[in-house]
């Protein structure tokens, strides 16, 4: 089985075209990562990080700078990047499984789409439900079945743009676990777009935090913890707490710094 | 069934009072009686059959049109572009507008009639399918994009579903002026069929006769609307229901 592809992001640029004239997203992004690697992107929203996924994976174009995937440019998007996106974006015509196979590549039998649609429903805890049309299935399971047409055309890297973003807190913590548990078994590539500090720290080999206007990549913060992770440890906590800093300045408490939506619902 | 039952024994009751003379309203029970005489003397099944056939025949003919040259229009802008003019000069032109200068090119014959109907019919389903084509959510096309699917697939797989429900809309819209306009074009010109009957029984003062007809036009729009509502049900079930 392929694994994981290496990305090398080299002074990535871009900027939207305005009336008033151009308005920068992204300036001066450097990035590699390495085959396998889990790398969580946080940041505010409007800082450009999922600008950058969407750059890696071809749909959209950058003003300068090269994407690197196993050294070869990335120009359009292609079967080797897998994404998801925060809405599941599951065709309401097709059920589960056909859903899925969309993702298959093309050279495939009916017999070997219908073993890896089967398997990989399998893989996402979708087992029993690939009759069922999106409309039947709840939030997190949608996006089980995001996640395994994602995978189905064996991506080299897969590309989560807040996957679990629109789901509720408990969905939230059993689908960053799956995810996890996917990665581990397909052993991709992953980078992981996430508003979320602790989804960041949990999931990621290394946090890269952005900051916005226009967006660069302020600090990468490498989390050097063995999974499965506990939240509340105080190494994890630590951690946090870094890529909290990096936010809002070193020393800063909740209380006099503004109120945050999400820092300020996970802090206690 | 409240309502109309009680203004059926409103109008019964009317009629045997003489309030409404049966040479202009005849009563319910007479429109029954000649209903039963059309059904067993055949003379409404024939009427029927023969404006029903040239319905499907001109309602294919105009929804195959829509659905295709709405299909072009709505993927190519350029197409659009080219033809917006034109369809924008000729939609506000109603139906019966057409059927004097149909019935000078084609004669009076089945081809007219079938014409006006594919023009009646040719209109609704053209701007749904081009509004449900355009509809197609640009989320669904990036994610067509990202799996790197051909045009036909794309076209096909997504853009055709999601259109699918828009298409419906237009159909049965369009059959129900594929309906509307066979009756107008027999009132107008023809030897068979439900308006010819109608016209017919105006000839020689059969007001039981003229609202069997009017009754059969409604009945038969009704069942023909249910029908394509069932098939929209079946073939949408992913769809909200």
């Amino acid at each position: 089985m392929k694994t994981g592809a290496a990305l090398a992001i080299r002074d990535v640029r871009m900027s939207y075209a305005l009336a008033t004239g151009e308005l920068p997203v992204l300036t001066g992004i450097h990035l590699n990562i390495k085959p396998g690697e889990f790398l969580s992107l946080v940041g505010t929203s409007g800082c450009g990080k999922s600008t950058l996924l969407r750059l890696i994976g071809g749909l959209e174009k950058a003003g300068g700078g090269e994407i690197l995937l196993d050294g070869k440019a990335v120009e359009k998007p292609g079967l080797d990047r897998g994404m998801v996106f925060q809405e599941s974006r599951l065709f309401p015509w097709m059920t589960a499984e056909e859903n899925v196979a969309f993702g298959c590549l093309r050279n495939l039998s009916t017999s070997e789409i219908r073993e890896t649609v089967e398997s990989h429903l399998r893989l996402v805890g979708l087992s029993g439900f690939g009759k069922a049309y999106p409309r039947q299935l709840s939030g997190g399971m949608q996006q089980r079945a995001a996640i395994a047409r994602a995978l189905v055309g064996k991506p080299r890297v897969l590309l989560l743009d807040e996957p679990f973003g629109a789901l509720d807190a408990l969905t939230r913590i059993q689908m960053q676990a799956e995810i996890l548990r996917i990665w581990q078994a397909q052993k991709t590539t992953v980078i992981l777009v996430t508003h979320d500090m602790e989804e960041a720290v949990y999931l990621g080999d290394r946090v890269a935090v952005m900051s916005p206007r226009p967006g660069t990549i302020k600090q990468i913060v490498p989390v050097p913890l063995a999974r499965p992770r506990d939240r509340s440890g105080t190494p994890f906590v630590k951690i946090r707490r870094k890529i909290y800093d990096e936010f809002f300045g070193k020393g800063k408490t909740t209380s006099d710094t503004k109120p945050q939506r999400h820092e300020g619902r996970r802090r206690k | 069934m409240v309502v109309p039952c009680l203004l059926l024994i409103l109008w019964q009751a009317l009629c045997d009072h003489g309030v409404f003379r049966s040479s202009y309203l005849p009563s319910p029970l007479v429109i029954g009686k000649t209903f039963l005489d059309l059904v067993a003397s055949g003379e409404l099944w024939r009427n029927l059959r023969v404006s029903f056939l040239r319905v499907l025949e001109g309602f294919a003919l105009g929804a195959g049109l829509g659905t295709v040259l709405g299909l072009t229009m709505g993927l190519s802008s350029r197409m659009e572009r080219a033809l917006s003019l034109l369809t924008g000069l000729l939609r506000p032109v109603p139906t019966i507008a057409w059927i004097p200068l149909l019935i000078l090119w084609l004669g009076i014959g089945e081809g007219s009639k079938v014409v006006v109907i594919a023009v009646g019919s040719f209109w609704p389903v053209l701007l749904n399918v081009i509004q449900g084509v355009r509809g197609t959510d640009p989320r669904y096309l990036e994610v067509a994009r990202v799996l790197e699917k051909d045009r036909w697939t794309l076209l096909t797989r997504v853009i055709l579903p999601s259109a699918l429900p828009s298409l419906f809309t237009g159909l049965r819209v369009g059959m129900g002026i594929a309906w509307a306009s066979v009756v107008g074009a027999e009132l107008i010109a023809a030897s068979s069929g439900i308006g010819y009957m109608i016209m017919y029984a105006r000839e020689v003062s059969q007001p039981d006769v003229m609202l069997v007809g009017v009754a059969a036009i409604g009945l038969t729009g009704l069942l023909i609307d249910f029908l394509l509502l069932w098939a929209e049900r079946r073939l949408l079930k992913w769809n909200r229901r």
